[in-house]
């Protein structure tokens, strides 16, 4: 079997054996890290923005269009999460689930706005509007803490009172997170076999043709839009309560470069390509910035040699030539 | 109301500076359809040429050759990187700007240090216009910008609408593949565009390391009000482009009276009102974004 068979669409099945695999393979993640003398955040790192981007991806690949303003949904999810578990709950899951609601309801607005435009116009506003939530989450210090972040809040352990599971070990969180991986993974994969999902490639081919069949293209784009940004809110949630803090960088427009680059350098063609490019993206970051302080230049020379000479991503690279 | 004055007079200085940039965002996307999201990075590389080249040809040599030295550098880049992406996936070359961006802020870190400088203007232009009256906050340096920077876009705009060269610039914004037909050298001209933009990027660079310091990081804070200049302006209009850049800039700073935080949101209302009323920015062509 073909390394990249691994990354590839499936034909129409929701999950698979290969899919089961992979979910156990990252149970062991933990152990593999501390074999090579690295750590287990590294992983959770690794799920969190793997899952983060493959959200993203749900608009890349699927729907063709890039969005160059998802961190302000990571941010959001960031934020929310730890807004709710500083005044609100004492509850990681809540906290957690919240994002998603947030992620799709600030979706809606910004993409009401930008869902006529294609190609590099789309990139463009989507860079605009979502440094708006940048803004904010720098200039409402009363709330976000402003540029020093927002502090004061600790992920909890789960489930009632007699059954427990404190997650403030890091393995344990790991575990958490990788539930939350597996579960949202299942939830693209079933919106990726769905006629929704099939819909959205449509949107990528040829919306003019779709338009004709009598589909709604801003609608389905702004569906998937909407769905797109629930998951790398998601992921945020997450992200705040691995380092317990969320700060206004995490909304960015370069993070939100940094996803697309995630999709990019994974293979965005194939649905589990920005997880791969994820841990890539992770693991050089780990590598390059122990050895140098200027690791940011040899980031960008990797990305500019990646877009040049690897334009389909890894998984597009080891994969068949279409 | 000096006040007022001072606000609006300091808008439009640094207006002047989201205008060039718009100005070269707007130049570069009119023929190569590419998004530089690196324009900040060659900004600040431009400003710090300057710098270096400072105590050896002053303010009025560093200025010109600093800004051509960056659009030297940018033409070959272009050709090197960017022109192999003209007929794939416009993500890719936004993707490679982007690489560009971190290349170009950390390099201009590794040379200069992360710590900004200061960026000395020259003595006949630190004071002010018209010292002991309540115009005394009208400097000769920020007067300089905006004439320089209107001076710069007028030339610009002779040029292309007065030269040959201006002229197959023009025509390659408008239809490419029939000029290339007609045996004209397009990926030339497609450089020399990309080189223009960021000769105008570097220009605004010096100019704002004058009035506002010299920092690895002071593209960032200019890129976007850039972005948001391109879109009000209108995209497909270059002259768009400036006023945006120019209406922008006086907008944050108006608002800036009342509030600092509100300089920031202004500049979201006033595009927010913009693409409201008029979807396809002040100046900009129809049907340019679908």
């Amino acid at each position: 079997m073909k390394v990249a068979a691994w990354f590839s669409y499936t034909q129409g099945r929701w999950i698979t054996s290969r899919d089961l695999a992979l979910f156990a393979l990252l149970l062991l993640l933990p152990w593999g890290l501390k074999a090579v003398g690295s750590y287990t955040a590294l992983g959770t790192y690794i799920l969190v923005w793997g899952l983060a981007a493959m959200g993203l991806n749900l608009l890349i690949g699927y729907a063709g269009r890039v969005s160059f303003g998802h961190a302000a949904f990571l941010g959001l999810g960031a934020y929310t999460a730890g807004l709710m578990l500083k005044h609100a709950t004492h509850d990681t899951l809540l906290a957690t689930l919240a994002a998603l609601p947030v992620g799709a309801l600030a979706a809606l607005v910004l993409g009401n706005l930008v869902v006529r435009l294609k190609g590099i116009y789309f990139a463009t506003f989507t860079i605009v509007f979502s440094q708006l939530f940048y803004f904010v989450a720098f200039q409402w210090n009363e709330l976000t803490g402003g540029d020093d972040g927002l502090r004061g809040f600790a992920r909890q352990g789960l489930g009632p009172p007699g059954l427990h599971l404190d997650l403030n070990a890091s393995e344990a969180y790991y575990y958490f997170v990788w539930a939350v991986f597996v579960l949202s993974v299942l939830a693209l994969r079933w919106i990726v076999t769905s006629p929704l999902g099939r819909s959205f490639l449509a949107l990528r081919e040829n919306p003019i043709r779709a338009r004709f069949l009598g589909m709604n293209v801003e609608r389905r784009l702004l569906v998937a839009f909407a769905l797109s940004a629930s998951f790398t809110a998601l992921a945020g949630a997450l992200l705040a309560q691995l380092i317990n803090f969320a700060q206004p960088s995490m909304l960015h427009w370069t993070t939100s470069g940094e996803l697309v680059m995630m999709a990019f350098l994974g293979g965005r063609w194939a649905f589990y390509g920005p997880l791969l490019g994820a841990a890539l993206f992770r693991i050089m970051e780990e590598v390059l910035s122990s050895r140098t302080e200027n690791w940011m230049l040899f980031l960008g020379i990797l990305f500019i040699l990646a877009v040049l000479f690897f334009p389909r991503g890894i998984a597009g690279f080891l994969g068949r030539r279409e | 109301m000096e006040l007022l004055l001072f606000q609006l007079m300091n808008g439009a200085v640094v207006g002047v500076f989201y205008g060039l940039m718009a100005l070269g965002l707007a130049l570069i996307l009119s023929l190569t359809r590419v998004i530089n999201l690196a324009h900040g990075g060659f900004l600040v590389l431009g400003a710090y040429l300057a710098y270096t080249l400072l105590p050896h040809l002053g303010f009025w040599g560093s200025l010109i050759l600093g800004a051509a030295l960056l659009a030297l550098l940018a033409a070959g880049l272009e050709r090197l990187v960017i022109r192999p992406l003209y007929r794939r996936d416009p993500l890719e070359s936004l993707l490679l700007t982007f690489g560009l961006a971190l290349v170009l802020e950390e390099a201009v870190r590794m040379i200069w240090g992360p710590v900004g400088v200061p960026f000395p203007i020259p003595q006949a232009l630190g004071s002010p216009l018209f010292p002991g009256t309540p115009l005394f906050f009208l400097s000769k340096y920020r007067v300089f910008i905006i004439l320089v920077g209107s001076g710069l876009v007028l030339l610009l705009f002779l040029f292309l609408s007065r030269t040959r060269l201006g002229l197959y610039i023009r025509a390659a914004a408008q239809d490419n593949e029939t000029l290339s037909a007609l045996g004209t050298n397009v990926w030339s001209l497609y450089t020399l565009s990309f080189a223009l933009g960021v000769f105008l990027a570097g220009l605004a660079g010096v100019l704002a390391a004058g009035q506002l310091g010299l920092s690895p990081t002071m593209g960032n804070s200019l890129l976007m009000p850039s972005f948001v200049a391109l879109i009000v302006g209108g995209v497909g209009s270059l002259g768009g482009a400036f006023l945006g850049g120019i209406l922008v800039g006086m907008v944050s700073g108006l608002a800036g009276q009342f509030a600092a935080a509100a300089s920031e949101f202004s500049v979201y209302l006033l595009l927010a009102l913009v693409l409201l009323f008029r979807p396809r920015g002040l100046f900009g062509q129809e049907g340019f974004f679908e």
